[in-house]
């Protein structure tokens, strides 16, 4: 005979501990009620987003807890020279019997910013998942159809040197310029966006190296590693290359931002993507690459600006600095634009090496200066002198 | 592309490095470690390629579970004692996590090893991820649960109530100071290789058995990215005890970061497993099996003390007296007391002990019952308003305690409490260890070697300062803590949710105001202040004042 022994778990019970149940003071307060959302009714995104990273200025009553060795703690809003209404209000002073209330919530213009592609875990991953999903089969689809055998050869040069070249500049920017400024901004909405620009770069770069690998593996002589002589040494992308570097070097969160997405990407990046590789592939034989780079190109335009543009405007609309913030844009658009057209016209001898050619670069140059401008301009920005450049 | 090696595809990605020619990047976060040069890899090739489709997976999972959560009824068999404590875990996850995510940029400049790079730029991601999707938890719970009150204002609450002070360390400790000591050894080293495990492994099997499988989802879900986040700490501590010089960091940096984790992470874990569970089964794990199971065996034993043969001088000493506070100083008994003492300036409601409980706690803590058993007895005595006062300013045979100025938890093992004189200041200490932070640790120099890039304790550190003087009314509406009403207290000392039991605001009008004991102890002569140091070491435990006839 045998004796069944009750195995230990816990037991259900019955709590009836759902919403409705019963009626008390707060049962029905089921909004998160710390924040103003931005438009009449509160978003999903907002909810998972604003508030996470705190501010002494409102809620945080005992203020930053661990500093740097020289005691400052948090995100200091002097991080960038910008200013959003409220910037210049002191945080407010503790001590004995002093309470914990802030200023009203916002506090200042800053806490204002949300994110138009309301970017959030399942957003972010949705979208990416999708992009290398959709990269990985066309390339796959292109092997299967020997579509790589139509390219001739000066084409397949171009590609592992120059399309290959262009993923430093992703990578680069995306983990030592956008990566870099996820810690810097004073919000959670600006470095979670700014967090999601990073890993578009990242992706790029990648999606770019990948690609080269299989071209490596598909095409007869083709030179996986000839991105890196072109990186290093060719002249005509020492101009980039000088120009991403000194990018990554800047110390102010949003001029890096802004010199990364409403400059050098407008008037060298897309000028690279679509206005060469994306026009000049099919000319010669080449339907892929235009679906690689058209993916970075879609992750910029229309969604890496559109946050970029979103940030700004508050600023250069903003109810207290609008004028501050309008004359160092200008400023850091007098630095920029040169470098960014200097990078632009040593690219210039590209526009020659393939054999079916792609629009005359003056052309090319002239509608990213034209794109560029209608940017700044919606930013109520005056387009720069040395655009004439 | 799909036809690729994982380890061909992350060898190719190498090839994306540069090295400047031109310009340096920014240097923005210093650190007094050096490190040279060296080829660490990242075992687990991380590539982007695989990582977005394998993420999307999981969030498929995650949501497929919340949606079934919610046609499946599972708030009719969720336990209020336990949802209630996730107002406190929830309001203050979300920051830690995004915190860390903040941390990686520190490394980029300060480690010079690109491949380590794109594994950090990942894991920034991933604590996006985390939370973000923990902020959706509490979301949902914040729906669907019968008491929105707490979740409602989840981050008004902790960024103003002392529990989330405590907890925002967890956080903060990641992202200032010297670059190594934060986003390597206190959160990769530590937060992650160690007490994750308690976070996100051991808690939520304490939440399903309370009827929430919720959280078990989310957070095994979260577990699963840290295994690679545990990969670049541990190639970063390698590339570290490379240099001899760095030697006497790391040992500065794991004792810091070891005894600040314990006294934080314990302090809330420890609380939701064992005060926040309705599961008394004899033979479920306690907090303290959990901690030698998790923490002692696997990572203490396994994990770092192999370490010690690359010259890593490991805190022996702090891990035996953690399991030791633990053990045989009922820290995490004594923190719960507290939190339920205070329980009028949180925001989520704190359910009594019954006899059931008392009959576990005994069972699994011998002696518990003679510690703490009266004390609960008046607490569940106490709980429901009937012209008393909340149990803090009842005499239940309890001395409301110092708190810490470095960890920010009471100094509740009354014995270990310590004092110093720091930048004109009285300061206390719930351990000799948290004093050595804050007067040795923190400071631009340690052990007479120049460390410029130390951090700084800084900031309110005693809730109480702040509201000195005060009435307890006008404290709980300074912070917010008061339901639509506009007169019913968030907390509560009990569960029931008939508004004729539950406490407002004019019953603590009628209480004596709120005293800050640091401030009293500033007030004090040096011969009055040695007397309350020599009494306030003969207290405990549970709180009790020493006895003036001894």
């Amino acid at each position: 005979m045998t004796t069944a022994t009750e195995r230990s778990v816990p037991k259900p019970v019955f709590t009836d501990a759902e919403a409705g149940a019963k009626e008390f003071p707060d049962s029905t307060a089921r909004r998160f009620n710390y924040y103003v959302p931005q438009k009449r009714k509160q978003t999903h995104y907002e909810d998972v987003t604003v508030e996470v990273q705190p501010d002494p200025r409102h809620y945080l009553a005992q203020g930053w807890l661990y500093g740097f060795s020289d005691g400052r703690g948090g995100y200091p809003l002097d991080w960038t020279v910008l200013k959003a209404w409220g910037s210049d209000r002191p945080e407010p002073v503790r001590g004995p019997g002093s309470g914990g209330k802030g200023y009203e919530w916002p506090a200042h213009g800053w806490h204002e910013f949300r994110d138009p592609n309301e970017e959030w875990e399942l957003s972010l991953y949705r979208y990416n998942a999708n992009v290398v999903r959709q990269v990985g089969q066309n390339v796959e689809a292109a092997r299967r159809s020997k579509a790589f055998g139509q390219w001739n050869p000066n084409w397949v040069r171009f590609v592992e040197r120059h399309v290959g070249a262009w993923m430093h500049v992703d990578h680069g920017l995306g983990l030592y310029l956008f990566a870099n400024a996820n810690r810097r901004a004073p919000t959670n909405m600006h470095n979670n966006a700014i967090s999601v620009n990073s890993m578009h770069r990242i992706r790029a770069a990648q999606d770019l190296a990948l690609y080269g690998l299989t071209l490596s593996e598909e095409i007869d002589g083709f030179d996986g590693s000839a991105h890196l002589d072109a990186w290093n040494s060719d002249p005509a992308w020492q101009g980039v290359r000088e120009t991403a570097e000194r990018l990554t070097a800047v110390d102010d969160w949003c001029e890096a931002v802004f010199a990364a997405n409403v400059v050098f990407e407008p008037l060298v990046g897309e000028l690279f993507r679509s206005h060469l590789v994306q026009h000049a592939a099919p000319r010669n034989g080449d339907f892929v690459t235009p679906t690689i780079v058209g993916a970075e190109e879609y992750d910029f335009s229309e969604r890496d600006l559109r946050y970029t543009k979103a940030m700004f405007e508050l600023l250069t609309a903003d109810r207290e600095f609008a004028d501050h913030n309008k004359r160092i844009l200008h400023s850091w658009l007098a630095d920029w634009v040169p470098a960014s057209i200097a990078a632009a016209r040593a690219l210039q001898p590209l526009w020659s090496q393939p054999d079916a050619k792609p629009p005359r670069f003056e052309d090319a140059l002239d509608s990213a200066k034209s794109r560029f401008a209608g940017i700044v301009t919606d930013l109520g920005l005056e387009t720069p002198k040395e655009l004439a450049q | 592309m799909s036809r690729q090696s994982v380890a061909r595809a992350h060898q190719k990605i190498q090839e994306l490095s540069w090295e400047p020619m031109y310009h340096e990047p920014v240097s923005h976060y210093g650190t007094d470690y050096t490190f040279r040069k060296a080829q660490k890899k990242d075992p687990l090739k991380q590539v982007l390629r695989s990582y977005f489709p394998m993420q999307e997976e999981k969030d498929h999972r995650v949501y497929g579970a919340s949606d079934g959560a919610i046609r499946g009824n599972m708030f009719r068999q969720v336990q209020e004692r336990w949802l209630e404590w996730q107002k406190l875990f929830l309001s203050i996850i979300p920051l830690p996590e995004i915190s860390a995510a903040r941390a990686m940029p520190l490394l980029f400049r300060t480690v010079p090893n690109p491949e380590l790079h794109n594994g950090q730029a990942i894991q920034m991601i991933d604590e996006v991820r985390h939370s973000t999707i923990q902020q959706n938890l509490k979301r949902l719970y914040m729906n669907n649960y019968i008491d929105p009150a707490g979740f409602n204002s989840s981050l008004r609450n902790f960024q103003n109530d002392y529990c989330g002070t405590i907890g925002r360390q967890f956080a903060e400790g990641f992202i200032t100071g010297d670059a190594i000591t934060a986003a390597s050894i206190y959160l990769t080293i530590v937060a992650e290789t160690a007490f994750t495990n308690t976070l996100f492994v051991a808690m939520p099997a304490e939440a399903a058995a309370n009827g929430d499988y919720l959280l078990p989802t989310v957070f095994h879900s979260v577990q699963s990215d840290e295994s690679r986040h545990i990969s670049n700490g541990y190639a970063t501590l390698l590339m570290a005890l490379a240099d001899e010089g760095n030697h006497q960091l790391l040992e500065r940096d794991l004792r810091y970061a070891w005894w600040n984790n314990h006294r934080v992470v314990d302090a809330a874990i420890g609380t939701f497993i064992e005060y926040g569970t309705k599961d008394r089964r004899k033979d479920r794990e306690s907090y303290a099996e959990m901690w030698r199971r998790w923490i002692y065996d696997d990572y203490y034993r396994s994990y770092l003390v192999p370490l010690e043969k690359y010259g890593l001088v490991i805190p022996h000493d702090l891990i035996e007296e953690a399991w030791n506070q633990i053990w045989n100083k009922g820290y995490v008994h004594e923190v719960a007391q507290f939190f339920a003492t205070g329980w009028l300036a949180n925001y989520w409601r704190i359910d009594p002990m019954t006899d059931k409980d008392f009959e576990w706690f005994e069972h699994k803590y011998p002696g518990w019952y003679d510690r703490y058993g009266k004390w609960w007895e008046n607490y569940n005595r106490l709980s429901t308003p009937n012209g008393h006062h909340p149990i803090v300013a009842e005499d239940v045979d309890y001395q409301y305690p110092h708190r810490c100025w470095v960890c920010m938890v009471p100094c509740l093992v009354r014995e270990d409490m310590v004092m110093a004189e720091v930048n004109g200041q009285w300061r206390t200490y719930c351990h000799e260890a948290c004093r050595w932070t804050d007067v040795e640790a923190f400071r631009p120099t340690y052990q007479g070697r120049e460390t410029p890039n130390m951090g700084q304790l800084i900031g309110s550190r005693e809730w109480e300062t702040l509201y000195h003087g005060w009435n307890w009314a006008d404290v709980v509406s300074d912070m917010g803590f008061v339901r639509d009403d506009g007169k019913t207290l968030v907390a509560q000392p009990h569960l029931n949710l008939d508004p004729s039991k539950m406490w407002t605001l004019d019953h603590l009008r009628r209480m004596d105001p709120l005293l800050s004991p640091n401030v009293l102890l500033n007030e004090m002569t040096d011969e009055e202040r040695n007397a309350f140091h020599a009494a306030y070491i003969q207290g405990g435990p549970a709180g009790r004042p020493a006895r003036t006839d001894a």
